[in-house]
């Protein structure tokens, strides 16, 4: 049934408006000098420093000790979106793996605990990992970083899923073709599913782009400084008496909503695919 | 090319029931012996056991004089074919047909030489680059059965293949399936619950139910002497007729009233269960000696016969005619011959 009313149409256009407005208007005000933004607020026009500005944050240098450029955080940033999202595919297929094809011991109630880790979510248990973390040296580095955090009750579940559907007789097939374990995982299952694992990869990523309070724990040194905590640093000038380089901010925000904007633009198909349908 | 025996071979899962009873089956080579039952009655675990996807619970399985019940499915030089094909769908059809033999480190010229040669032999030489999902379901089987072809396999493994088809391409890939494994000369276990699979392709039937072999014996065996009411009754469409009646011991049964003279049976006395096959009677449109009243309900039209149905002093009674014979619309009395009478015993259900 296919039908398209005014309605409908408003209610898009307004979803698009109170999605897409504020991500407009910081656009355009980080356009503008620091000191006009801080007399007149945030602008809709166009302010005409838009090139000096973005090339100021993405090159020079900041923060303290000076050594973290713009284009440094977003090198952090992605290292660890892609790193988690990576880690947390890598884990959660193997575990569901082993729980869907393996005859262990327990194996649905290792689900369960796996499942049961939902309910307690990183800020819950922030302290003890630390404490992990801190406890294996791994403070300021990109393993300290990524690691702890790969461990996703919510991959192994959507892919215990995934193998749960995969019919019976693909194993056996492959059986008496004579693959083992480790080639009917790599040979028939990875490639099976490839949409699954785009849709994940989509979702961890822009969990893992977004962290705020783990890199801020876990790194203190400012190389290690990711986009999203480098918003704040601009801002914290604040402080002082100094007007805060708003526009400098804004254009911080803009680049740490950019990557995830843009692989869920580019992925979305495959994004859908991967959670609705299944070419089995 | 490789006989196969099973010798008590049983089934128990974990939880007690008892799929199979210990069942001796002894395959020739070249030989296509089809198991055939109702669903649930083991079949497809009597498969599975041979093919190695089913652990057996007692008895040895041999393949080839050599006894595979610790051996891989891989390692037992078997090959299947699944009813829902299994083909690996991200595959290519050369590459379905080729992962076997990749993974046993096959040179990649013999592969290529061998799955060209199956493809061959298959029509499907055009189809080689496409994906499982481009294919139709006749297509799809028949890179199944492509993919078992190029092992060169001592047995091939059939699990329903052709319940997944409509009934026209079924009756084709029936024909094509037969005609390709007497030419490989291959030998063969095939699964199904369809009665006119399992008589026209066996070279011999073993009939199950629920877990026990009913009867192992050639279709025309099978059909003209079934070894007990299951058998009887499942084999054959529309399905041996069995009435009650009684048997004295000395040559005659009687039923519904009259004596009727029998074949060669075995000593036995008392309550049994006559079966009359629906077309071996003889229909009269007048009383005749030794022929039993036949009052008609009604007509199913086949084209070249018609079924009728009706009843025998009230036992339901189907009689199978051709389309040219006269039918009257009241009584009639049927004549059968003493050797198409089929008495078994009324308790145990077996032939006397």
């Amino acid at each position: 049934m296919k039908r398209t009313r005014l309605t409908d149409h408003l209610i898009l256009l307004l979803g698009v408006f109170i999605m897409m407005g504020p991500l407009v208007v910081t656009i355009t005000t980080s356009s503008y000098e620091p000191e006009y933004i801080h007399k007149h607020g945030l602008q809709l026009g166009w302010g005409g420093n838009f090139v000096d500005t973005y090339s100021a944050v993405l090159t020079e240098k900041g923060g303290f000790t000076q050594e973290i450029t713009g284009l440094l955080m977003t090198q952090n940033s992605l290292i660890l979106g892609i790193g988690f999202a990576i880690g947390k595919i890598v884990i959660s297929m193997l575990a569901a793996y082993a729980i869907v094809y393996f005859r262990f011991p327990f194996a649905t109630l290792s689900f369960w605990l796996i499942f049961v880790t939902l309910l307690l979510p990183l800020e819950v248990r922030i302290l003890p990992s630390y404490e992990v973390v801190q406890g294996l040296g791994m403070l300021n580095s990109y393993t300290g970083l990524i690691l702890p955090l790969i461990a996703s009750a919510t991959g192994t579940f959507f892919f215990r899923q995934f193998f749960r559907s995969v019919p019976e007789e693909m194993l056996e097939a492959a059986r008496i073709d004579g693959a083992g374990p480790v080639r009917f995982f790599f040979d028939i299952l990875v490639p099976l599913s490839k949409t699954m694992i785009a849709a994940i990869f989509i979702i961890m990523f822009v969990v893992g782009w977004n962290q705020y309070l783990w890199p801020t724990l876990m790194t203190t040194e400012e190389g290690y400084f990711t986009l999203v905590r480098g918003i704040r640093q601009v801002m914290a000038v604040y402080i002082g008496s100094n007007i805060p380089d708003y526009n400098e901010a804004m254009a911080m925000a803009v680049l740490a909503m950019l990557p995830p904007a843009l692989v869920i633009v580019i992925f979305q198909r495959m994004f859908i695919k991967g959670l609705v349908e299944s070419d089995k | 090319m490789g006989n196969v025996s099973l010798k008590s071979v049983a089934k128990i899962y974990p939880n007690g029931t008892q799929a199979v009873f210990p069942t001796n089956i002894d395959i020739q080579p070249g030989e296509l012996i089809v198991l055939v039952g109702p669903s649930g009655c083991g079949k497809s675990t009597l498969l599975r056991m041979v093919a190695g996807l089913e652990d057996i619970t007692e008895g040895t399985v041999e393949i080839a004089g050599r006894e595979v019940n610790e051996l891989e499915p891989a390692e037992r030089d078997i090959a299947m074919v699944f009813q829902n094909y299994a083909l690996y769908p991200h595959m290519t059809v050369f590459k379905n047909m080729a992962y076997g033999l990749k993974n046993r480190g096959t040179p990649k010229d013999e592969i290529e030489e061998k799955v060209r040669a199956a493809a061959e032999m298959l029509n499907l030489s055009e189809f080689l680059e496409r994906r499982p999902s481009q294919l139709s379901g006749g297509q799809r089987q028949r890179v199944a059965m492509g993919r078992a072809i190029v092992r060169n396999p001592k047995l091939f493994l059939f699990d329903e293949p052709l319940s997944n088809l409509d009934a026209k391409l079924r009756n084709q890939m029936r024909v094509e399936i037969r005609a390709l494994q007497r030419r490989i000369g291959v030998t063969a276990m095939y699964v199904t619950h369809d009665q006119v699979e399992a008589m026209t392709m066996a070279d011999r039937i073993v009939v199950l139910n629920g877990g026990r072999v009913e009867q192992i014996g050639t279709p025309s065996e099978i059909y003209h002497r079934p070894a007990s009411t299951f058998v009887a009754s499942f084999m054959g469409a529309p399905p041996m007729n069995l009435m009650p009646a009684d048997y004295n011991g000395n040559g005659t049964v009687q039923v519904a009233g009259m004596d009727l003279k029998v074949g060669a049976v075995g000593p036995y006395h008392g309550n049994v269960s006559l079966g009359v096959r629906p077309e071996d009677v003889e229909v009269h449109l007048e009383e005749t000696a030794e022929a039993l009243p036949f009052d008609l309900d009604i007509v199913e039209e086949l084209g070249a016969n018609r079924l009728l149905h009706g009843k025998i002093h009230a036992h339901p009674f189907v009689v199978n005619v051709h389309n040219t014979a006269t039918v009257s619309d009241s009584r009639m009395f049927l004549r059968i011959q003493p050797d198409n009478l089929h008495l078994f015993a009324l308790d145990s259900g077996r032939r006397i």
